[in-house]
């Protein structure tokens, strides 16, 4: 994807993290997306995310396939190793390096088009396996790159730029992420930076597959007044049912959120998230209740935001096979190779 | 009419029904015969069906070695009604039939060139044993008693496979030994015993094995280190990560905890398959996926993509019939050009290809090294007769000094030491850049993309930028040439100028071939080429032979197809010996193409 060198320009006054580096350091280069484009703030969210959390840039793997916000990982985390996949098929790269090397922090992002219809099945079996990734969907609605037409997220009765009118049912990432027994399924807005930080944390923190859909919208081709998918409809029908507070281990909790109003999960390296309830009907450790209150808001023609659904201590991909702990891709070799004794007496079976 | 005596050389055909535990049997009976010290070979001719359909299973008992199918049929076994007809049919002159006489079949049964012999298998395994099953997979065990008759097999060792097969079930030991005794008592007492075509005790088969080219192929993996298997079941390649999955268990278990030291993922279909390869590698595990035709169709995006963003990877491509679906469980040599060039543009990949088990093993640790040295696909092509069937091999070694090749990979110290690291440049001129793996130092981080990139691994689409990857591409091809394994080279001393290349499981055909036409005065060289690219010594094979026959099982020739794109050989010079049917391929075809070709050049 293209991309154009940014100036690393470092204040004396800027902020450093924990590791000593400057939010300059975890970003990547200019971006070539359209003015406007909410592709670009998610990027920034990343960009804090990474930063806050201390994470060394060189230990992250940034993943994505083809498309407008498959192009973000170029503008992120320069320090990176980045994997531009083909179409849709991005899921698959994320799960052979998890494999490989259990000890990466995994992103990938893809978009509507990239996961909802070339990349479907591989989106839902990384769900299955509960990859320990976090997988975020730049979601518009539609095909930039190749000029405005509907992708399988856009909402009955939403118009294209043109004026066609979208027939089919959408594809809701987040129903099908809980359907298919997703452990963290969130979902955010590329305008709301306030919310999206501590979303990508935690989700980067969380031990399994993390889904986190983003409405983010197409200035050039999906933010007119027939879209549901643009600035003006999702600033006006967006509710935020949790709001979740991301602390990180080192951090301690303090005493603000009062027991009952916030529910504390523990991650498995001891950082917390606090889930904080803002709409009463909703309950975020209830994926049959949580997956209803969606769906029954979706047709109000309301788009729910937050932490949907968490569930912590789910078996990953690396549970479930029973890896050993340390990466496979740094086991010596004589613990991989069974040797010439091993081959001389495995032989005697076949005589 | 008298029989030829047949001692040590001729083939035993069994037919019988899919489904009712033929194969253990069958097995068994290939494998006394081994332990008696003769060369023999198994095939396995079945449908891709549950149960009911027609099976075969052919032996071919030849001191001389020979482990091709030899087109003659000595012993039939005729277990299946459905298929008498056709069972008789085949039967050689002066062969021998056996059927179960439980039934008349008497009007079907005769053919006077041939002998006939009744066993009353479901009667005597009714009396004896009690549950339905258990009749039905006895008479199998009845026929192999009788064999031990009628083949002068020796009974000691055929008891010792039968304890050794049900090892883990006694109580199987006991019945299987009861209906072995039950045949063998009933041809002894009935028929002249042995019949003129026996087995004779020799010591040919020191030092060899029988095994199956998949189960090599998986210990091939095991032992070069792959630690990532990713697949999506497919015939004939599945028992490739059934094999490499119980060897890991065995080896690479920790038995106090259970921990694993690998890691198989079965995909939700071959394009997440090579996904989880190209993952895999890109983050320095050594990982690999076995499928057949179909599934290297569509893994073909990906190969593409790891061809041009330089990522290893080791596909087995265990070959069956095409196109399409075609027969699954049926053996050719048709991927060929598909490997060669799978995906779009200009792309081509590293094909290896192993002739029998031991160099499935052997050729499945170069796969992992050539992909590792030339950060590419590797694919090895391999196919069902020889990925399926038993196969008579030397023993397989190992040595223990072994390491192995990971390639320009540069390592945190390196990346410290250095300067500044770009991913595309060849800094040694053999065409092959320096990798990085993720995670290891923050100066290796770079983008893997399938787009345009320059030498600096920077997206690009400027021409002059572009061209110089793609030729420096093509360098690291003519360095591929030089690492691959070179061609097995026969040469007659009295040759006549004349050659035969080929490739694969087309081998003991060929290997026969060369020895028959030189009984009757012809003298051919062999090239059994071994990888593509093809290398130098292939190309002067081919340059000095004036006519050169090139065996393969597939319509369209492509191995001469690929030859003649990717070498200097005219056209003209090479020949198409062809087998497409399904069946593996015999010396015979090659003999007579080899005569024709001869008739009409002295003719000429």
């Amino acid at each position: 994807m293209t991309s154009i060198a940014k100036p690393k320009i470092v204040h004396a006054g800027l902020r450093r993290n924990g590791l000593g580096l400057t939010i300059r350091d975890y970003e990547g280069g200019m971006s070539t997306l359209c003015a406007g484009c909410g592709h670009d703030s998610i990027t920034a969210a990343i960009v804090q995310a990474f930063f806050e959390l201390d994470v060394p840039p060189h230990r992250v793997a940034k993943m994505s396939g083809i498309g407008c916000s498959s192009k973000t990982p170029a503008y992120f985390l320069g320090a990176s190793h980045g994997f531009n996949a083909v179409h849709g098929r991005m899921p698959s790269i994320a799960t052979g390096a998890c494999a490989a090397n259990r000890e990466l922090y995994l992103i990938g992002v893809s978009g509507d088009g990239d996961s909802l219809s070339i990349g479907l099945g591989q989106f839902a079996h990384a769900v299955r396996r509960n990859l320990d990734m976090l997988y975020v969907i730049e979601n518009n609605g539609v095909y930039g790159l190749t000029k405005g037409q509907f992708s399988a997220s856009a909402d009955v009765g939403s118009k294209a730029k043109r004026g066609e009118e979208n027939r089919q049912p959408p594809i809701d990432p987040v129903q099908m992420a809980m359907a298919l027994g997703g452990t963290f399924v969130a979902r955010g807005f590329s305008g709301d930076k306030e919310q999206l930080v501590p979303l990508i944390k935690a989700g980067l923190q969380h031990r399994g597959f993390a889904l986190l859909d983003v409405l983010s919208p197409c200035v050039t081709f999906n933010d007119h007044e027939d879209s549901t998918k643009s600035y003006a409809y999702t600033r006006a029908y967006r509710r935020a049912v949790v709001h979740a507070d991301f602390i990180p281990s080192r951090q301690p909790i303090t005493a603000e959120y009062a027991e009952g109003e916030v529910l504390s999960v523990e991650l498995h390296d001891g950082s917390r998230v606090l889930l904080r309830k803002v709409s009463k009907d909703y309950n975020p450790n209830n994926r049959g209740a949580a997956i209803d209150y969606i769906r029954a808001r979706h047709r109000a023609g309301e788009i729910v935001t937050g932490l949907l659904y968490m569930a912590e201590g789910d078996p990953d991909l690396h549970g479930v096979n029973k890896t050993v702990a340390t990466p496979l891709n740094e086991l010596p070799f004589d613990m991989l190779c069974p040797g010439r004794d091993a081959l001389a007496a495995l032989q005697s079976r076949f005589r | 009419m008298p029989q030829e005596d047949r001692v040590n050389d001729f083939v035993i055909k069994l037919a019988n029904v899919n489904g009712t535990g033929s194969a253990s049997a069958n097995s068994l009976l290939m494998k006394a015969i081994f332990r008696m010290g003769v060369p023999v070979s198994g095939k396995n001719f079945f449908p891709s069906n549950i149960q009911g359909l027609p099976t075969w299973y052919e032996i071919r008992v030849s001191e001389a070695g020979h482990l091709a199918r030899s087109g003659r049929v000595d012993v039939m076994v005729a277990m299946n009604a459905q298929t008498y007809v056709q069972d008789l049919h085949d039967v050689s002159p002066g062969g021998t039939l056996i059927y179960d006489s439980t039934w008349p079949r008497d009007k079907l049964l005769s053919r006077p060139d041939i002998q006939i012999l009744g066993v009353p298998l479901a009667r005597m395994c009714n009396e004896r044993f009690k549950s339905a099953r258990t009749r039905i997979l006895m008479k199998n065990m009845a026929y192999v008693g009788a064999l031990v008759a009628l083949l002068d097999l020796d009974r000691s060792v055929v008891e010792q496979l039968v304890q050794e097969t049900f090892a883990k079930k006694a109580s199987a030991v006991g019945a299987n030994l009861e209906a072995i005794e039950l045949g063998y008592r009933y041809a002894r007492e009935t028929f002249d015993c042995p019949l003129p075509t026996r087995v004779e005790p020799r010591n040919a088969t020191a030092g060899k094995i029988m095994i199956d080219g998949n189960t090599a192929t998986a210990l091939g993996c095991v032992y070069a280190g792959a630690t990532v298997g990713a697949w999506y079941p497919i015939t004939p390649s599945t028992s490739v990560m059934d094999a490499f999955k119980s060897f890991c268990e065995r080896f690479r278990t920790d038995p106090q905890t259970g921990e694993r030291r690998y890691c198989v993922i079965q995909a939700e279909d071959e394009l997440a398959a090579i996904g989880i390869v190209l993952g895999a590698t890109w983050n320095g595990a050594r990982a690999f996926t076995p499928t057949s035709g179909p599934g290297l169709s569509l893994m073909s995006e990906f190969l593409g993509f790891a061809y041009f963003a330089e990522l290893p990877a080791v596909v087995v491509d265990v070959q069956r019939v095409g196109p399409s679906t075609g027969m699954p469980t049926r053996t050719q040599q048709a991927d060929i050009l598909s490997a060669a060039y799978a995906s779009h543009g200009d792309t081509k990949h590293v094909l290896l290809f192993p002739a029998h088990p031991r160099e499935c093993f052997e050729l499945a640790v170069a796969a992992f090294d050539l992909a590792d040295r030339l950060q590419t696909p590797v694919i090895l092509l391999s196919d069902l007769d020889l990925g399926m069937n038993d196969w008579m091999c030397d023993e397989l070694e190992w040595d223990p000094a072994y390491r192995p090749d990971r390639g320009k990979v540069l390592d945190a110290a390196e990346l410290e030491a250095a300067q500044a690291f770009h991913r595309y440049l060849d800094v040694d001129g053999d065409g092959i850049p320096y990798r990085t793996l993720p995670g290891v130092h923050p100066k290796g981080a770079y983008f893997v993309r399938g787009s345009g990139h320059n030498r600096y691994g920077t997206y690009t689409e400027d021409a002059r930028e572009y061209q110089e990857v793609v030729d420096r591409l093509r360098r690291k091809w003519g360095t591929a040439a030089e690492l691959v394994p070179q061609p097995v080279i026969r040469t007659h001393p009295k040759t006549d100028g004349w050659g035969i290349v080929a490739a694969g499981s087309s081998d003991p055909a060929v290997l026969e071939a060369v020895d028959r036409l030189a009984d009757k005065g012809i003298y051919v060289d062999y090239c059994r080429i071994r990888a593509f690219p093809f290398g130098r010594q292939v190309e002067r094979f081919l340059e000095t032979h004036e006519r050169v026959f090139v065996v393969e099982q597939n319509r369209d020739a492509q191995l001469k197809a690929l030859l003649t794109l990717e070498t200097d050989c005219p056209k003209e010079r090479l020949e198409a010996v062809l087998h497409y049917g399904g069946l593996p391929v015999d010396a015979g075809l090659v003999v007579e193409a080899v005569e024709r070709a001869r008739e009409q050049g002295v003719a000429a």
